[in-house]
């Protein structure tokens, strides 16, 4: 049954892939091989000298209590980014796929919050939550809590949680509901009929099919979190208080173009590129055998 | 009209050698933008219709850090403009880049424009000025830190207002009675490591860095957990727990609390003046940076903040003349002049403030001369000429962080600084090595 059309010849399949192949090259490998050479080196930042150093870069990071602890920053930021935009998401778009009545304009409403870019929406939540100003703030204030996420490492964390998820919530939303709108009706009118209520359909028949779709969407917000929630950061505590949301891109950025120090800044994309690198292995090996396609 | 914006775009592509033939291009990047932008932008227009030799050419290129990302950018490309704004942690940065910067002295000494180093106040030019006291950069804008007093709280607090601040022993007095009084926010501040750590150091004469605070050489380490420094950051740390410092972030957040009303006392920068005039609708006063009675020198001289213009290498020597025009227009006495009262910054020769006194802007605006007194009462020592730290943004940020530890009281100052000695020494022998 099986039918396969292959190429005659080799020019074609060489040509139609690689216009792909050129922008990877230019775009992805050149940068990539750049911060792996430029990693080896300790440059001034005009560029009028540079010196090898070969792996002492990496050696200087490791012995570097903290730049040891920014990783568990990583680590707990991300995972909470990622729960608090995929979970919402779901719950989201299974109400909004139960909606018979104005689900378009609901639909509309949930994905736009997307539209506000990341740096823009930690402004928002910095309003939100201001020591001085912030509304919420002020109302937590008289209900007898004390906001004070500029010294409060764990409210600071809090926030830049939320204001990175926020935004990626309508994007997840977008993608479990298009999910959802492709899970057969016939079967899960069969199992109605067998007598099982809502949930146990939920957690039996829709949620097995959702799971290629949440495993790209897990793919795709740890990446996110990785690397896309800077300017939330950079708005919010720049890092701060002391250490608590200085994670790993951030602190790439304020060693290079803070501190001008592009050795130790490339060493540390190059560990980036690993990190990111094996999470994504580790991802579609383990996780990956759980999915139902 | 599409034909039309094309020929007019062609016409001008053309004629534009002539125009750039006629009079040679000085190109000027700085960090100014709004009122600030305006009065950088006037004193270019002033210049340019001042002579016909030269045109400066000003454009804006960001904050501090990305200015100077830009200009280093650009070297890297090879389009440098001539004069490049950097603000004062970035000195060291630019000290260190032999080939790509020509000292300030001898863009002037080449350029035949009128120059006398002896002119511009020492503790100005001292931040900016090498060993051998030759100036290396031209101090732009500068200030110093002060202490603003909102005397209406200290009245609605019952704190008499004219009670002496001129110490940290009285203004912890005052803090107590403010807080006793009902006062929530009684002290307030900003840019903390610049005043309570860099200023502090200098203002009490005891050093922040060894090595003449980085002047004599790279091998420079931290000294900020001196035995003054630890004592200083004891007290605001206790203040802290208090109730009676407020930590309000790393930058100049306190201002908005300070202009709202909202407290009493305020550590920051002289330059804080338009600002505060312009919003405060309660009667302030400036008052000296206070010191603490009996530790060092005090009080010797505060040191400055801000930034100054670096001549970058790689042009003719026709464009340096026209920099070089440019500089010693910026230092005369009516440019200067007009600059420190528009803006509150530091005059940056003596010859503007006594024209500003002259002309009676102090004797109308009380308040503006402190911060010259504070600079310029005392000569500098090696401890108060500035600091010359590589890497030296980032260290303030570790500086930041240590702070922090002490307001939430997870540190004692003494853990905290001798944490920053230790971060921020690693950060100084990689610029060390980065620039052997």
């Amino acid at each position: 049954m099986d039918q396969r059309v292959t190429f005659r010849g080799w020019w074609l399949p060489v040509l139609l892939i690689a216009p792909q192949v050129l922008v990877s090259a230019i775009f992805f490998f050149y940068p990539a091989g750049q911060a792996i050479w430029q990693s080896l080196f300790i440059p001034d930042p005009f560029g009028l000298s540079s010196r090898f150093v070969g792996l002492s870069n990496f050696e200087f990071l490791f012995s570097d209590k903290f730049y040891l602890a920014s990783f568990g920053t990583t680590a707990i930021f991300s995972i909470l980014v990622t729960l608090c935009s995929m979970i919402p998401a779901l719950l989201l778009a299974v109400m909004a796929d139960r909606l018979i009545k104005g689900s378009g304009v609901y639909r509309t409403m949930l994905i736009w919050p997307y539209a506000v870019a990341p740096a823009i929406a930690g402004v928002l939540w910095l309003f939100m939550f201001n020591t001085r100003v912030g509304v919420v703030s002020w109302y937590l204030g008289h209900l007898g809590y004390d906001w004070n996420h500029v010294l409060n490492g764990g409210e600071a964390m809090g926030l830049v949680v939320v204001a990175s998820a926020w935004g990626r919530i309508s994007y997840n939303f977008l993608f479990f509901f298009a999910a959802l709108q492709a899970v057969p009706r016939s079967v899960i009118e069969a199992a109605a009929i067998d007598g099982a209520r809502f949930w146990k359909r939920f957690w039996t028949i829709v949620l097995p099919l959702l799971s290629p779709t949440a495993f790209f969407l897990l793919v795709v917000n740890v990446i996110y979190s990785f690397f896309e929630t800077f300017g939330v950061i950079h708005m919010i505590t720049s890092g701060g208080p002391q250490q608590s949301t200085t994670v790993l891109v951030y602190k790439v950025y304020s060693d290079g173009f803070v501190g001008q120090d592009l050795g130790s800044s490339a060493a540390q994309s190059v560990i980036l590129l690993f990190v990111v690198g094996l999470l994504t292995i580790v991802q579609f090996k383990f996780v990956e055998k759980r999915v139902h396609y | 009209m599409r034909n039309h914006l094309l020929g007019t775009l062609a016409a001008a592509t053309i004629l534009s050698p002539f125009a750039a033939m006629a009079e040679t291009e000085v190109h000027f990047w700085h960090a100014f933008g709004g009122r600030l932008g305006e009065l950088v932008a006037a004193q270019v227009e002033d210049f340019n219709a001042s002579q016909s030799d030269y045109v400066v050419v000003q454009s804006r290129k960001g904050n501090y850090s990305e200015t100077l990302n830009s200009g280093i950018a650009a070297f890297r490309a090879g389009e440098q403009p001539h004069i490049l704004m950097v603000f004062e942690v970035g000195t060291a940065t630019m000290m260190a880049a032999r080939g790509a910067v020509r000292p300030v002295h001898e863009v002037m000494a080449q350029s035949g424009a009128a120059f006398d180093q002896d002119a511009y106040i020492g503790a100005v030019k001292g931040y900016y000025t090498s060993t051998k006291g030759d100036m290396l950069s031209l101090p732009f804008n500068a200030s110093t830190p002060v202490l603003w007093v909102n005397r209406d709280a200290m009245a609605a607090a019952g704190v008499d207002p004219d009670t002496d601040l001129s110490t940290w022993q009285n203004v912890d007095t005052a803090l107590t009675a403010l807080k006793a009084g009902g006062e929530d926010c009684p002290l307030v501040t900003a840019w903390q490591s610049w005043i309570h750590l860099e200023n502090f150091s200098a203002y009490h004469d005891v050093p922040f860095a060894s090595k003449d605070n980085g002047f004599a050489g790279l091998d420079t380490e931290l000294m900020l957990n001196g035995k003054a420094q630890v004592a200083h950051l004891n007290a605001m740390g206790q203040w802290a727990k208090d109730g009676k410092f407020i930590y309000t972030g790393r930058r100049n957040e306190g201002g908005a609390n300070f202009r709202a009303g909202d407290c009493a006392l305020f550590t920051e920068s002289s330059a804080g003046y338009a600002g505060i005039k312009k919003e405060a609708t309660f009667d302030f006063e400036v008052r000296p940076l206070p010191y603490w009675e009996g530790v060092g020198n005090s009080p010797q001289n505060t040191i400055i903040g801000g930034a100054s213009l670096w001549v970058m290498e790689g042009h003719s020597e026709d464009e340096y003349k026209g920099a070089g025009e440019f500089l010693s227009f910026l230092s005369s006495t009516d440019v200067q002049a007009a600059w420190h009262q528009d803006t509150g910054y530091l005059p940056i020769t003596a010859e503007a403030g006594n024209a500003t006194r002259a002309a009676g802007f102090y004797a109308a605006n009380p308040g503006t001369e402190v911060a010259v007194i504070q600079m310029t009462t005392n000569k500098p020592t090696a401890n108060s000429n500035g600091l010359r730290l590589g890497s030296f943004d980032q260290i303030r940020g570790i500086i930041d962080e240590e702070l922090e530890g002490i307001w939430a009281g997870d540190k004692t100052a003494q853990e905290a600084m001798d944490s920053a000695k230790e971060r921020g020494d690693a950060l100084l022998r990689r610029f060390e090595s980065a620039n052997r």
